[in-house]
């Protein structure tokens, strides 16, 4: 399957890609120059205690001593945090997740202000390696708990990427404007309409910030949400969260197309890191019609959804059904009008009883770019398993997530005709949980998330 | 309705049942394991025949083969849509085929065969009689039988099946006047013991029911089922109305008989588009599957009858679709796969069982009062039932 609402298929050329400099912005050297957790522990126990309150002293921000400490070793594994665009959204989707979406407790503007400072300084320490904090896990004074929760020491930065958004809750509240963003609410940050089908529980759904944190090692994904959770005690609290494993969508087309827990190819046709122009177009928001809602320039809307699958009915279902629901082979993922995974579909094309080879509501078809205004979104879901229900049935399915200009556009009409007329909706698919995010533009050296809302 | 359907979608799904039928050529006894076609007439490689189709050309890796289980795989190498044939000697009668192979892709095509002379074809393009060979199987001593009957037992067993949808359909009519009327009339304590009881028949019937896209989500439609600004009708409606959660505000006498005249009108074009259809084997073993996804979905969790919790009666309305569908289909499936008769049998009747233990009165308890271990056994009860139901079809139909 490949870029809807879960998985679809749109319409991408293949063989024109790689254009390399439209890779993740990878641009700032300054990773490297950083002390990995590892060479941190190193450089403690070289220079025993005394040497400690240096090393927390230097840390803060402060290059010097880490670049001494630790050479500039390429190190893969680490995604730079500061860029014009923020990680994690064309980055070449990661193996795990960990997403969480917090309710802001306070209501003092400060105080919101100096949370996301706070966040966006762990953030750039933990994406870069390092422990969060001044005195990290370990090189604390003895009588106090340690500031960072260490397990994540030894491990690589683990090409971790730490992605905020803002839900609409953070700018009003039962019509009142908070934190003083009176007009600051992108227009196309809406409320969701209900979707056929949808049994959202609340428990899942909404948030005032949300946090995306995607990294190939889970331990590294879940120790990044666990130390902004505790940051954020006091002045938000997580309302959801998720965990994600296996990505069911390529965003590199450097990368093969991964699988969902239907065991079909997902993300054949996904907008990817390589598509510019089409990013520019269906991703990248632009400055909106307002002034109130320029600081979204270069950022872009985030969409999650919890789908779960009715596995165990799926696995009763025949290989013939199962095809024809999806439109695509199991085996290679090729169309089922012939050709090769990436074989353009064609819809056209028709069988020995007149019907198309490729049904009218196979799920490539309805999620197709052609059959929905040109539309297209970056897919970057994750599969999940949350133990059962107590039926003896798996919780597990789709934890779809996109990137999308505009979701007026761009994500509604589409999951409102997948929810109408796709039967693999209709049958296997329930919608869960729910979110829409404001992704602001990415953070300089020096500047918080979301600077430009405060401004 | 757990199928939360909507126009369009049943019928499409609908129409790829009817691309299943024709497929379903009832032959020989294809297999519904895959034993694997090891030794072809090569005699040394294991696996499947392999078939290349082209456009001029029908290549075919073997020309003999050991007689039991068969697979080809047949590659469309050709730029057009093609079909792969086994005939019998005489070149006429089918004995299996796949069709719908677009360009590049490949199929398997796996059946049982007896010893005899055979023919295969190719036919690139869906037309002509194909570009053909000889084939044969050779007697390995692991002969499949075949009941020259067995066709005459699916038969008949469709036609009882297309009678007892009938009887349904009629009763469900009935009952809906019945229901309508009370309702209409404000009478709720009879329209409440009414609805569950009538609702059955629909239950019983309904994936025949619901392959009118239209009419489904006009009779059963949850509320959260809809769309924005969709018109809500049919028996859910009118549960809501008649089993009102907390703050509810009751429709008005207009709006119920509106309501009830809707439900009958709706049923009685049912009834009416249900004379037509035409029932096959595949559809009444599809039709079986998907009653017990149904149980599995929407009754075992609860949400089909969110506010009166009458669940019980459907899921047993379900079960019997079910169970009849598979009762019609028995003799020919024990000719075909008697183990797996007997398994279902034993699974049906544990279900059975454990739905009686919940009986009420004429009825069922209500699904709130029952215990988490009951839903539980229930569940699981479910689960072992549907595993075998969904090979049901492969054993009867290939
Ligand atoms: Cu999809």
């Amino acid at each position: 399957m490949s870029g809807c609402p879960f998985g679809g298929d749109q319409q991408t050329p293949a063989g024109t890609h790689s254009d390399a400099s439209a890779a993740p912005a990878e641009t700032s050297d300054g990773a490297n120059r950083r002390l990995s957790r590892r060479g941190l522990l190193g450089l403690a126990g070289v220079g025993g205690a005394g040497a400690v309150a240096g090393i927390a002293a230097g840390l803060l921000g402060h290059d010097a001593l880490a670049a001494a400490a630790a050479p500039p070793a390429a190190n893969d594994s680490v995604i730079p945090f500061f860029g014009d665009r923020q990680a994690g959204i064309t980055t070449a989707a990661q193996d795990r997740l960990h997403m969480a979406a917090f309710d802001v407790t306070t209501e003092n503007r400060t105080a919101l202000i100096e949370l996301l400072k706070d966040w966006t300084a762990a953030a750039e320490a933990m994406t870069a390696g390092r422990t969060t904090g001044s005195t990290g896990a370990v090189d604390g004074p003895y009588d106090a708990p340690p500031e960072d929760t260490g397990e994540a020491l030894d491990l690589e930065a683990g090409r971790l990427t730490i992605t905020f958004g803002f839900g609409a809750s953070l700018f009003e509240k039962d019509g009142k404007a908070r934190f003083g963003l009176d007009g600051k609410r992108p227009d196309a940050l809406i409320d969701l309409p209900h979707f056929p089908g949808d049994a959202l529980e609340p428990a899942r759904t909404g948030g005032d910030i949300v946090v995306q944190a995607c990294a190939d090692d889970p331990q590294v994904a879940v120790h990044a949400i666990r130390n902004l959770a505790r940051i954020g005690f006091g002045k938000a609290r997580v309302r959801w969260s998720q965990l994600g494993f296996g990505r069911t969508s390529s965003t590199s087309r450097a990368q093969t197309t991964a699988r969902n827990l239907f065991g079909f190819k997902d993300g054949t046709n996904n907008l990817k890191a390589e598509d510019t122009a089409l990013l520019d177009e269906h991703v990248w928001a632009g400055a909106g019609s307002r002034a109130g809602e320029a600081w979204m320039e270069g950022g872009s809307y985030l969409v999650s959804r919890r789908i779960r699958m009715h596995i165990e009915i799926w696995d009763r279902t025949s290989l013939r059904e199962q095809e024809g629901l999806i439109g695509r082979t199991k085996g290679e993922g090729a169309p089922l009008s012939g050709g090769k995974e990436f074989t353009a579909p064609d819809f056209s094309i028709k069988g020995n009883d007149g019907e198309p080879l490729i049904a009218m509501d196979a799920h490539v078809r309805l999620a197709h770019a052609d059959q929905n205004d040109g539309v297209r979104m970056l897919r970057r879901g994750y599969n999940y398993t949350d133990g059962s229900d107590g039926l003896g049935h798996l919780d597990a399915g789709l934890f779809f997530i996109a990137f999308v200009k505009d979701p007026r556009t761009h994500y509604v009409p589409m999951q409102m005709t997948m929810a109408k007329e796709d039967v693999l909706a209709l049958e296997y698919l329930k919608h869960t949980g729910s979110g829409l995010f404001a992704v602001p533009p990415g953070v300089k050296q020096g500047g918080f998330i979301g600077e430009g809302l405060f401004t | 309705m757990p199928g939360l359907t909507s126009p369009k979608i049943r019928r499409t799904a609908g129409a790829r049942l009817a691309v299943v039928a024709a497929t379903a050529v009832l032959p020989l006894a294809l297999a519904s394991c895959t034993d694997n076609a090891n030794a072809n007439a090569s005699g040394t490689t294991d696996g499947p025949i392999q078939v290349t189709s082209t456009a001029a050309e029908c290549k075919v890796s073997a020309t003999e083969a050991p007689s039991g289980n068969l697979t080809f795989a047949v590659k469309n190498d050709g730029t057009e849509v093609t079909e792969f044939y086994v005939l019998a000697e005489d070149g006429l009668r089918i004995v299996a085929e796949v069709e719908n192979i677009g360009p590049g892709i490949t199929r398997n095509l796996v059946l049982t065969a007896p010893a005899g002379k055979y023919i295969t074809a190719c036919k690139p393009g869906m037309k002509g009689d194909g570009i053909r060979a000889d084939f044969t199987v050779k007697d390995s001593g692991k002969q499949a039988t075949v009941d020259a009957d067995l066709q005459k037992l699916v038969d008949t067993g469709v036609t009882q099946y297309t009678a007892y949808v009938k009887d349904q359909t009629e009763q469900l009519v009935a009952g809906t006047k019945e229901f309508a009327a009370a309702y209409a009339a404000g009478d709720a304590a009879k329209a409440k013991s009414l609805y569950a009881a009538t609702r059955m028949h629909w239950e019983r019937i309904e994936p025949v029911a619901e392959s009118f896209g239209d009419l489904d989500p006009k009779l059963d439609a949850r509320e959260a089922d809809l769309e924005p600004g969709q018109k809500w009708t049919g028996w859910h409606r009118a549960e809501k109305d008649l089993f009102p959660p907390a703050g509810y505000k009751a429709l008005t006498a207009a709006e119920r008989s509106a309501i009830a005249k809707q439900l009958v009108a709706d049923t009685e074009e049912l009834s009416t588009r249900t004379r037509t259809v035409e029932l096959s084997a595949d559809k009444l073993g599809n039709g079986a599957k998907e009653l017990l996804d149904e149980v599995a979905r929407g009754k075992v969790t609860g949400e089909e009858e969110i506010w009166s919790h009458t669940d019980l009666w459907d899921f047993q309305a379900n079960v019997d679709g079910a169970r009849i569908a598979f009762e019609n289909l028995k003799p020919a499936l024990q000719q075909k796969d008697a183990a797996l008769a007997t398994d279902l049998d034993a699974k049906f009747s544990a279900l059975q069982a454990e739905l009686k233990k919940h009986a009420k009165g004429d009825g069922f308890a209500y699904y709130n009062e029952l215990s988490k271990d009951e839903v539980q056994q229930l569940s699981a009860l479910v689960d072992s039932l549907g595993e075998p139901l969904s090979k049901l079809t492969a054993a009867v139909v290939l």
